[in-house]
């Protein structure tokens, strides 16, 4: 075992892991933060998308050593500091751009990156954003409004 | 203007603060002190003779507690199916067994043989690599019609044969037959369901716990119906008391049919809890999924349509080979008989339809119903043989299916396979798809993309569905081994809040928001009042789940029941504390006011006297405010509706792009448009990933060759377009209380024939009659290759 | 997964010594080893993160002559305006996968349906390692397989930008690698034709294509050629006559959009 230390939301933590153990495990089981969620095992569903150094990575497919030191953001992270939900956050509920919730953590992440470097994408360049997101419940039309509205909010 | 509150509001979801926070709480986010890890030794061969176990090299290794192997499950029950058919000569189906751990023989890539159970997850599988496996292969079937062959090998050596069964429906073969040889002109189509793999994002998770000083287990799991759960692992496999047994699905991530089945992973859990004495958990990764998931649709059909002169439709005969896979699933049976025979007059008067489906073995992995079972393979073979029709006898496809229609004036309205449809309006979704999808455009459209060298073409299709599953006393007759009823209990506390327990289960659907508006509006007190519990059979007593788009349909009406009830006692309290006959008590806004005065009391006074009942009529009623209702519906429901696609074709690749996509549903009355419309833009996008991009294939050694993302291709955002979906037809169901008809299989039913469909229009011209889905780009080159 | 040592050095030198020791291996953005090492398809007893060398991340360009670091992701490359190369590195995967994904991992990796090995190809780049300089045309040497000795480093690729390029690609559905991808490239040396996704053999250049081209530099020039099946790989998503199609299709799309 090794120790592993880095910021997540803002928060120093630390643990014991594995060579092995992936940043989605140490995420869910080390700091009990289960709104990374895992959905397949070949990276490509993208619901354990969170952020390290401001990019968008799938935990699934990262070794929680790769992230020693580094800054990671979650789902947890993404509300207001008084609880409320942030501005895309809030746009997936008024759009309807979730059902299930699985894939959402992911989506919400993928979204937040995106908007952080193209504040006004167009629906083309939003769905091929998507690429690595996958949603079964939605048929992305609403995620694709959501991240739309979104957009425009922070505008 | 549209309403904030109650039923017709586009509320938000209440659910969606939890998950937008990562505070869901799914299965595997639950963990419990003490407990174990399970993994699973599945064959890696399709069919083969176990010759020996042995463990002994595992049991060693670090961390494991125990290894389990078929030995352990001697005499436990198998994994039952819930619906026995009866064949066209009445003989039952055949039934084989199902063990929860392999017994003398693997029948599929995946088929469980043994479990090590370990202090941690790595160490289980670790250890379940050092279990030694012998095993002699046999020759596996997995092509249907080989596997009906003489002298074919079997899945099951104690059956007589690789049949199930051989099933009928429809009008007699004589009939039908002659009205084939007076026709016209018939139309005759060979055709493939392609198998699915459902894919819920969240993979399944099972947690067994077992209570030694209270002699009572508990399993959570990622299912659709927990009750069902409970009924089935607890009466069938493991005996255990239905009071001693506790059942809950928490969040779940998805279902969309797989997650209602009972699965040997469940049953496993829960017996190993007791025999290691820890809990024990097990998550499927995705590729475990992918080999343990129940599969759906696998049909290979002949459809014939014989027409008249002017295109009427005068019959209709269809053969169908239905995939089982190599045992039978909870619902297996019913989704190639009950579920899709019984559709195959789809909006249509055709007179004489004529059904017949071969239900087969294979070693593969179990098929059963996914998103719309049974009724989207009726619906896909019903509509590319009429529009191949179309195109044959020159008729225009939106003009065929038009002069075919059922009226609205021809409710109810009894077909030739065995159901009656209450009410319908099928040329009113006709219209409003002709305005919606802007067909009118089409042509403009169409010299568009020939500018740009592509091909684009414009499919139309009608479907019709029976969901509100089910009658318990027709569904009996079938076969079903079960009710199909739902149960809610609605309790009111002395403040006046409300809790409601629902037997329906919420993966997505967004329950614990519709349903309060339909409660908040018979009240007139605000939806936030009310909260839904569900998915925990010790919160909820009694219930069967959520599937066949039934839980407004079915468990909506149970809470309107409920309600009544407890607007009927209220009244009561209200009339003794107005001092005013009960018949003059009405409610209204939440006051219950003595007709004509203006005298009247809050709910919340009526609660508070009915737990605080100093001033009760304590003679005539019991204090408090509960009421429980059943209620099990006397006919399915009928959503219909109308869809177009366009799509472009790039000739030099095959590939196919879906430009648009239109959706005139007829859902019957609509409690929350918003959620409503999100579950039709599910379907389509699940719709069009069967039409276009998903396919489980497996080689003629039973292996699954597309057993992951990598190869099984899911819908991304960039494969679909937005869509135009319309609700506003809606002629509200005659025979429950909402008029309601349910919509969340709509969508996967009614888009593949549409998206079909236009493919082959964008091609006709070079003489290309039908591609099998999926249409990948190499199909669909081939296609024209083939074509030219 | 299996268990293995973890290791980060911040020079190339650490690096090959770290990857000296037996069943050591090194990681690049990890985006194929680590799901394959998920399904236990390869057990390293160390990985050695070449991430933490600066040194081996970043594009520059001196006396006209590109270099991109071994260790630069998919999306710094993709940010690097270099025309079809950044292009090409913006369609890999998926954005999450652009972020971690490397230049030297993907061409250590030579998957037969990954993009890079056909712009690096096709540009008639040099791989740079930490002992040596290898012209890409004897680099690729099949199928998942390179002429890298063990423990051998990309540090670099190096091209000199063409006059004109362009990639396409077409998209196995479900993985979106490259059912076939097809890039072409003017260069100092004349037209150069590589093509992914389709043979057996790995990436590979079409000659004959590059004959026609060179001639004439128009997709027309190609409408008269043939590219036959055999050799070409078939599976699930395509025959060999499918991505016979293809490569030809694609080439000449590529040439039309150079």
């Amino acid at each position: 075992m090794t120790n592993v230390s880095m910021t997540v939301n803002g928060k120093a933590v630390s643990g014991e892991v594995e060579g092995r153990t992936l940043l989605s495990d140490f995420l869910r089981e080390n700091l009990h933060l289960t709104g990374t969620h895992v959905g397949c095992d070949t990276s490509q569903c993208g619901a354990c998308t969170v952020h390290v150094a401001g990019k968008m990575v799938k935990s699934c497919t990262m070794l929680a050593l790769e992230a020693d030191g580094g800054d990671v953001s979650t789902i947890e992270g993404m509300a207001n500091e008084d609880g409320s939900l942030g501005v895309i956050q809030a746009a997936f509920q008024e759009h309807h751009g979730l059902q299930c919730g699985f894939c959402t953590p992911g989506m919400v992440m993928a979204a937040s990156a995106l908007l952080a470097e193209n504040s006004s994408p167009s629906e083309a360049e939003i769905r091929h954003h998507l690429d690595g997101n996958i949603c079964r419940c939605t048929g992305y039309h609403n995620i694709v409004k959501s991240i739309q509205a979104a957009a425009s909010a922070l505008s | 203007m549209p309403k904030d509150n109650g039923i017709g509001a586009s509320s938000k979801r209440r659910e969606d603060v939890r998950f937008l926070t990562g505070k869901g709480k799914y299965t595997d986010d639950i963990n419990i002190y003490g407990q174990t890890y399970a993994y699973f030794v599945r064959s890696q061969v399709a069919h083969g003779t176990i010759k020996g176990i042995d463990s002994t090299a595992a049991e060693a290794m670090p961390g494991v507690v125990k290894v389990f192997t078929g030995a352990d499950f001697e005499g436990i029950g198998g994994i039952p199916c819930g619906w026995q058919v009866t064949d066209r000569n009445g003989e039952v189906m055949q039934e084989p067994a199902h063990p929860v751990l392999a017994q003398g023989k693997v029948r599929h890539v995946g088929d469980p043989i043994a479990v090590v159970v370990a202090e941690s997850l790595q160490e289980a599988r670790d250890a379940a690599e050092a279990v030694d496996v012998d095993i002699d292969e046999l020759p596996a079937v997995v092509d249907m019609k080989a596997a009906l062959a003489a002298g074919s090998t079997k899945v099951h050596d104690d059956l007589t044969s690789n049949l199930c069964y051989d099933w009928t429906l429809g009008g007699e073969k004589a009939d039908v037959d002659a009205a084939f040889e007076n026709a016209h002109h018939v139309t005759t189509l060979d055709l493939v369901n392609n198998r699915l793999v459902a894919n819920p994002m969240e993979p399944r998770v099972a947690i067994g716990k077992y209570d030694a000083a209270d002699e009572d287990y508990t399993l959570y799991t990622t299912s659709q119906n927990p009750h069902v759960i409970r009924l089935l692992m607890g009466a069938f496999v493991l005996g255990i008391p239905e009071h001693k047994l506790r059942v809950v699905a928490p969040d779940v991530g998805g279902g969309f049919g797989t997650k209602i089945f009972h699965y040997a992973e469940e049953a496993f859990c829960t017996f190993a809890a007791k025999a290691v004495g820890r809990p024990v958990k097990w998550t499927a990764d995705r590729s475990e999924a992918f080999i343990s998931d129940a599969h759906g649709r696998d049909h290979v059909t002949k459809i014939e349509l014989a027409l008249d002169e002017n295109g009427m439709f005068v019959a209709l005969r269809t053969d169908t080979m239905a995939n089982m896979g190599a045992y039978l699933s909870t619902f297996a049976p019913s989704v190639p008989t009950w579920l899709h025979g019984t559709l195959m007059a789809g909006t249509y008067k055709t007179p004489h339809v004529s059904v017949n489906v071969r239900a087969v073995f294979t070693n593969t992995v179990p098929v059963d119903a996914y998103r719309g079972a049974g009724r989207p393979e009726a619906t896909y073979q019903l509509e590319r043989v009429i529009d191949k029709a179309a195109r044959e006898i020159g008729i225009d496809p939106i003009t065929i299916r038009r002069q075919n229609f059922i009226k609205a004036d021809e409710f109810p309205y009894a077909t030739p396979v065995a159901v009656e449809y209450d009410t319908g309006d099928y040329d009113a979704t006709m219209n409003k798809l002709i305005e919606i999808a802007d067909i009118a455009g089409f042509a403009g459209r169409k010299a568009e993309s020939e500018a740009k060298g592509k091909r684009r073409g414009l499919g139309i299709n009608c479907y019709i569905e029976a969901c509100g599953i089910a009658p318990s006393n027709l569904v009996g007759q079938l076969g079903a081994r079960a009710g199909l009823y739902e149960s809610a209990t609605v309790r009111v506390t002395a403040t006046g809040s409300i809790a409601v327990m629902t037997g329906s289960h919420s993966h997505g659907q967004g329950h614990e928001t519709t349903f309060p508006q339909v409660v908040a509006d018979m009240l007139g007190i605000d939806e936030s009042m009310i909260d839904i519990v569900h998915g925990d059979t010790s919160k909820v007593p009694m219930g069967m789940g959520t599937y066949g788009s039934r839980s407004l349909a079915v468990g909506g009406s149970a809470i309107v029941k409920a309600t009544e009830k407890i607007i009927a006692k209220a009244k009561k309290i209200a009339a003794h504390l107005l001092e005013a006959g009960e018949a003059d008590i009405e409610l209204a806004d939440g006051q219950f006011t003595v007709a004509g005065t203006d005298k009247s009391v809050a709910w919340g006074d009526v609660t508070l006297a009915a737990y605080v009942p100093h001033n009760y009529p304590l003679e005539d009623i019991e204090p408090g405010l509960e009421e429980t209702a059943f209620y099990d519906p006397n006919n399915f429901t009928y959503p219909a509706g109308a869809y177009a696609c366009e799509v472009e074709v790039d000739e030099a690749t095959g590939k196919v792009t879906v430009e648009r996509f239109a959706a005139a549903d007829d859902f019957g009355n609509v409690i929350n448009p918003m959620i409503v419309e999100g579950q039709v833009h599910g379907g389509i996008g699940q719709g069009i990933g069967q039409a276009l991009l998903e396919h489980a294939v497996y080689d003629s050694d039973g292996q699954l060759l597309s057993g992951s993302y990598m190869d099984y291709a899911m819908p991304r955002a960039s494969d679909v377009p937005s869509y135009v979906v319309d609700h506003s037809c809606q002629t509200p169901c005659t025979h429950n209380p909402l008029g309601v008809k349910g919509c969340g299989e709509a969508g996967a039913i009614g888009s593949p024939p549409a998206v079909v469909n236009a493919v082959v229009d964008a091609l006709a011209d070079l003489g290309v009659t039908h591609i099998d889905m999926p249409l990948s780009p190499n199909r669909v080159w081939s296609a024209i290759q083939a074509a030219k | 997964m299996y268990d293995f040592e973890f290791v980060k050095p911040s020079t190339v030198d650490e690096a090959v010594a770290a990857l000296s020791s037996e069943d050591a291996q090194a990681l690049g953005g990890g985006q194929t080893l680590i799901p394959t090492m998920k399904q236990r398809l390869a057990s390293p007893t160390k990985l050695v993160s070449l991430l933490g060398i600066a040194s081996m991340a970043g594009v520059s360009e001196n006396n006209g002559v590109v270099t991109i670091g071994g260790a630069t992701t998919h999306a710094d490359v993709a940010a690097a305006g270099l025309g079809a190369v950044s292009t090409l590195a913006g369609n890999i995967g998926d954005p999450a996968v652009r972020n971690r994904g490397t230049i030297g991992g993907s061409l250590a990796n030579n998957d037969p349906s990954a993009d890079y090995p056909a712009a690096i190809l096709a540009l008639g780049a040099t791989i740079v390692t930490n002992n040596r300089e290898i012209a890409a045309g004897d680099f690729f040497d099949g199928m998942f397989t390179t002429t890298l000795e063990e423990g051998e480093i990309i540090t670099a690729v190096s091209f000199t930008p063409p006059s004109a390029a362009s990639y396409q690609k077409f998209e196995q559905p479900a993985s979106h690698f490259a059912l076939t991808g097809v890039f072409v490239a003017k260069t100092a040396s004349g037209v150069r034709v590589a093509v992914t996704g389709a043979s057996e053999e790995g990436v590979h250049r079409w000659t004959t294509a590059e004959d026609a081209l060179n001639t004439n530099f128009s997709a027309d020039a190609l409408e008269g050629l043939s590219v036959s099946p055999d050799g070409m790989i078939a599976d699930l998503h395509g025959t060999a006559e499918y991505r016979a199609n293809l490569v030809k299709v694609l080439a000449q799309r590529a040439v039309a959009s150079c």
